[in-house]
């Protein structure tokens, strides 16, 4: 998928204008949080389970190549063919050869965040293939040729009005005056729609919550039951995961559901959580022939080594989105690539590089809200901080930044200087304040157009603290 | 072991020396909140100083990425302070960034992390340093007011602030507190953020504006001067007619003694009037 | 492919800074596997008999599956008559092919139509067993095989599941320990399918719906008595 993270602020400035946008989004921030803490308040042992899960995910990963190679002995010897992808080419090249030699002209797709970064879809359109994507959200942005603007709601930026419009361009076959107000007039259209496709398709891929190395099973999380008829109906299956999948046990991996969806949807359990171990076997009567798993790298063992490696203990629910000051002012596009929220701002710039995605660990506010609800316990802000940190050594930051702060931290180093320029510079401001006669408010100062635009300033009270201390020959120690 | 109070851990014996850290925002735009907590510190049984070489404690530099900065000043501090029995601070945002985030910054330096440590050990949030240390209960004191708390993010999440104000301003007769829905939402503020991608503050100080206003709360109370006059500012903007005051004023009764955040001598008269 | 397979352990093993033959943690790591451990099972996970029953009930219909208890086998084809005539249906179900159901007397309800074998597109009603249930969160554990394959629970609109009370068990964890006792360790059929309810989704404004891709409805009968396939009714 193309970038547009290096326009993010154009890219925010679009979004806070769209009013249908606002008005999703304003919907969305009641949503998903509100379930969330009914979820975990109905779970005592939250907190347990997420320490648990936690170590499960550190041990992984401590242990990856162990693992990866206990998963592919298992897979392969249950029949599974197992293909090591280094970047997003070599993924796309690998899924082009399995369909072009089972022959597929449609493959039907389950949701998959791997597939947007590796950017599945256009690739297969552009050699004669057909990719239908099969989750209702995911379906939805593939008829407005959008990207999801969020990881497990990827139309959550859409209203009904605008579904209906997609279904009445695409769906050729219905009478052009159909209603099509009711969200379950829409969906039972889908649903017609996209069985056909699965019946049709000769290939299905999906992606993975999950790979067990106990027994090569494949975990994969649905609530409508589209990931389970891709991976049941087609002849032959791709499964595309990044390498951090990976987890020891089948109660491992237990332990990860038990989080998975309370903090995503606030669901205990997403409706299928299906463990798929090959192909089909003797006797079966359905299920494919064929089952291959892609283990994409992609940037994954770069983070393992740096100081993003925790970020590896992500499941992608959500829940740092869904809790995001940010994200609910602007929504998922604006962030420019597959992920937004917390999350994205890390991952993207880790993906696709701190040049094109600057901006993304700089809009954050630090607010701490995302690493609070993150199940994994993932250290977002220092994350956050340590991208800027980053940025500030390679002299990316903004000159005025860099200017600003370096002035402040010489005087802030230097205590006396310090308090003369405070006192002369709250001086002023006070004198300024008091002739403009304005309620003892700046409403705009041309230094301060960032705070001013939208906010009165308060203009200062004329003398330091510290003067007035030492006026008053208050104790210094 | 028997002899020994169980008390004695949390709660000192002598009448300690708190250094009090002013803190940039409060030492330029509002030493009333200053001179607030002195008064309050006083009342709770402790000497009061302001070591003079105190100036910032980094936050900024440290979130902008400038941790060489923020290191120095971060030195800075720990040495301000030295030897001194506690650190208090009228912010939980500073008060995060000298607990949490400065042994943090110092992880690979021993001796620095040890002091770093060490002071971190001794600093307190106001409030918190009120009700938690020198267990002081509700603070009598009187202010008609229904009045919205903001739980600032620092304050919250890093140093577990949310129950101790609200004690303390139990004792305070005539203030009633109506809890805004998106309580524990950032303002907006953020530092640098509020300037660097102010549509997006502005948003999202809308929100937090709108949920205030939606309490019919006629003050905002809270601990951190950056939130309150980011929040001050924006309810000046739409026109709302809600008082902002640090929650040091309040506690030690010295409201009188300067306008609500961003309002004028004349506009706190007509409040009075009214 | 090899080729990729190694650089990426390379790197791993690098980024790992693995520098010699990682023994030990081979060692702890084969130890995991080789005896899986549960981890955090919480209280509602430990209900067994009469309570794991009614927690399993409480929790399904919560999810908006539909639940009734029959003494045995020889109920269900009066019960699944009685559901489908509900339900407005057609009198046809197709039937999982597992010798758990061989003792159902569907000749007793001579206008039902039973079929067994795979789903097809325009099966619209489905019967199958179901290994386990977990209380937990009212989940159906299914396993596929000959006798159970899987089309049949995604497929039709209405998937009805017979649970034997005596699988209904408390956790997660419990279902792999019976697993692997059935088994062996490691061993896995090719698909393990986990239900909590029929399926949904609301990904058009927010709006919950039942039936996206999967059953629009979920209908569990609870049978009473022994449930191994020898002893018939």
């Amino acid at each position: 998928m193309d970038s547009t993270a290096h326009s993010f602020v154009d890219n925010a400035h679009r979004a806070l204008h769209d009013a249908k946008l606002q008005h999703s989004l304003g919907r969305f921030k009641e949503g998903f949080p509100v379930k969330r803490r009914a979820a975990v308040d109905r779970m005592p042992e939250f907190d347990a389970l997420r320490e648990a899960a936690r170590e499960i995910k550190d041990h992984a990963i401590a242990n990856l190549d162990l693992y990866l190679e206990r998963f592919t002995e298992r897979a392969e010897a249950n029949g599974t063919r197992v293909h090591w992808c280094t970047d997003a080419e070599a993924a796309r090249q690998r899924v082009l050869e399995i369909c072009r030699d089972s022959g597929a002209r449609t493959v039907a797709k389950g949701k998959s965040m791997i597939g947007e970064e590796i950017g599945i879809n256009e690739f297969l359109e552009a050699e004669g293939i057909r990719p239908v994507e099969t989750d209702l959200g995911e379906y939805i942005i593939q008829l407005r040729h959008e990207p999801p603007s969020h990881i497990i709601a990827p139309a959550v930026h859409l209203s009904k009005d605008q579904v209906a419009d997609a279904f009445r361009s695409h769906h050729r076959d219905y009478p052009e005056t159909r209603p099509l107000e009711e969200p379950e007039v829409m969906l039972a259209e889908a649903r017609a729609v996209l069985r056909q496709e699965f019946l049709a398709a000769e290939l299905g891929i999906t992606g993975a919550n999950m790979l067990v190395a106990e027994t090569g099973s494949v975990v994969l999380v649905t609530n409508e039951g589209n990931g389970d008829l891709t991976q049941t109906l087609p002849r032959v299956q791709i499964v595309i995961a990044s390498l951090e999948k990976v987890v020891p046990t089948l109660e491992d991996a237990t332990t990860i559901l038990r989080v998975l969806a309370r903090s995503a949807t606030g669901q205990d359990l997403s409706v299928y959580t299906t463990f798929t171990t090959g192909p089909r076997r003797g006797g079966d009567l359905d299920g494919p022939s064929e089952v291959h798993v892609l283990l994409l790298d992609n940037g994954r063992t770069e983070m393992l080594g740096n100081e993003f490696r925790e970020m590896l203990r992500c499941i992608r629910c959500g829940a740092c989105i869904n809790h995001c000051p940010i994200y609910a002012a602007i929504g998922g596009h604006a962030y420019g690539w597959v992920y937004s929220g917390p999350m994205g701002a890390v991952l993207i710039p880790n993906l696709i590089g701190i040049e094109e995605a600057g901006n993304l660990p700089n809009a954050s506010t630090l607010c701490g809200r995302c690493e609070e609800v993150c199940p994994m316990q993932i250290p977002l802000p220092r994350m956050l901080r340590q991208l800027r940190d980053r940025q500030y050594r390679a002299r990316n930051s903004p000159a005025a930044v860099r200017y600003g702060l370096s002035g402040w931290a010489f005087l802030a180093r230097r205590p006396a200087l310090y308090r003369l320029a405070m006192s002369l510079g709250v001086g002023g401001l006070g004198r300024i304040g008091r002739l403009k006669r304005n309620g003892g408010r700046f409403r705009r100062l041309p230094f301060a157009d960032g705070w001013t635009g939208t906010r009165d300033l308060p203009a200062p009270a004329g003398k330091t603290f510290q003067q007035m201390w030492s006026e008053r020959g208050g104790r210094r120690q | 072991m028997t002899g020994i109070a169980l008390h004695s851990h949390d709660m000192p014996e002598h009448r300690p020396t708190v250094g009090l850290f002013v803190t940039c925002l409060v030492d330029l735009m509002r030493p009333a909140v200053g001179f607030a907590a002195v008064k309050l510190l006083e009342q709770a049984g402790c000497d009061v100083v302001v070591p003079a070489a105190q100036t910032c404690c980094g936050q900024p530099a440290y979130n902008a990425g400038d941790v060489a900065d923020a290191k120095a000043l971060a030195r800075g501090v720990i040495d301000a302070f030295a030897r001194i029995d506690y650190v208090v601070l009228p912010s939980g945002s500073c008060g995060g960034t000298i607990k949490v985030h400065y042994p943090e910054m110092f992880a690979d330096e021993p001796a620095w992390l040890d002091r770093a440590r060490d002071l971190a050990r001794r600093t307190f949030e106001l409030t918190t340093f009120l009700s938690d240390v020198m267990k002081t209960g509700p603070i009598a004191g009187r202010l008609e007011a229904a009045t919205a708390y903001h739980d600032s993010c620092s304050g919250l999440r890093e140093l577990g602030i949310r129950e101790q104000p609200r004690a303390l301003l139990s004792g305070i007769q005539g203030l009633e507190l109506r809890e805004m829905d998106e309580a524990e939402a950032c303002c907006g503020f953020g530092g640098l953020f509020c300037v660097k991608y102010p549509e997006i503050s502005e948003k999202m100080v809308d929100v937090k504006v709108d949920a205030i206003a939606a309490t019919g709360a006629d003050h905002l109370i809270g601990g951190d001067m950056g939130c309150l006059m980011n929040m001050a500012g924006r309810l000046q903007r739409r026109g709302l007619d809600v008082h902002v005051r640090h929650v040091a004023e309040v506690l030690a009764g010295t409201c009188a003694d300067a306008p609500p955040i961003g309002e004028s001598e004349t506009s706190q008269a007509k409040t009075k009037i009214a | 492919m090899s080729d990729a397979r190694e650089t990426i352990l390379g790197s791993i093993r690098r980024a790992l800074d693995r520098r010699e033959p990682a023994d030990v943690a081979a060692a702890a790591v084969a130890a995991r596997l080789t005896n899986p451990k549960a981890n955090v099972i919480p209280e509602r996970g430990r209900s067994q008999g009469t309570d794991a029953l009614e927690r399993f009930v409480f929790e399904a219909e919560r999810v908006n599956a539909t639940t009734e208890r029959v003494a045995d086998l020889a109920s269900v084809p009066e019960r699944v008559r009685a559901y489908l005539q509900a339900a407005n249906l057609p009198a046809v179900v197709k039937v999982a092919p597992d010798p758990d159901l061989a003792a159902i007397p569907w000749d007793r309800e001579p206008l039902l139509q039973i079929a067994t074998g795979k789903a097809d597109d325009h099966d619209a009603v489905s019967l199958t067993g179901s290994f386990a249930g977990v209380a937990e969160s009212g989940t159906l554990v299914l396993l596929s095989g000959p006798e159970s394959p899987t089309t049949l629970n995604f497929l039709p609109d209405y998937h009805v599941a017979i649970l034997f009370v005596d699988r209904i068990v408390g956790s997660y964890e419990d279902t792999w320990a019976r697993l692997r006792a059935r088994a062996g360790a490691g061993v896995m059929p090719r698909v393990v399918n986990w239900i909590t309810g029929p399926s949904r989704t609301a990904d058009i404004e927010q709006t919950l719906l039942l039936g996206a891709h999967g059953p629009r409805r979920l209908h569990i009968i609870l049978v009473d008595g022994a449930s191994s396939s020898a002893e018939t009714s």
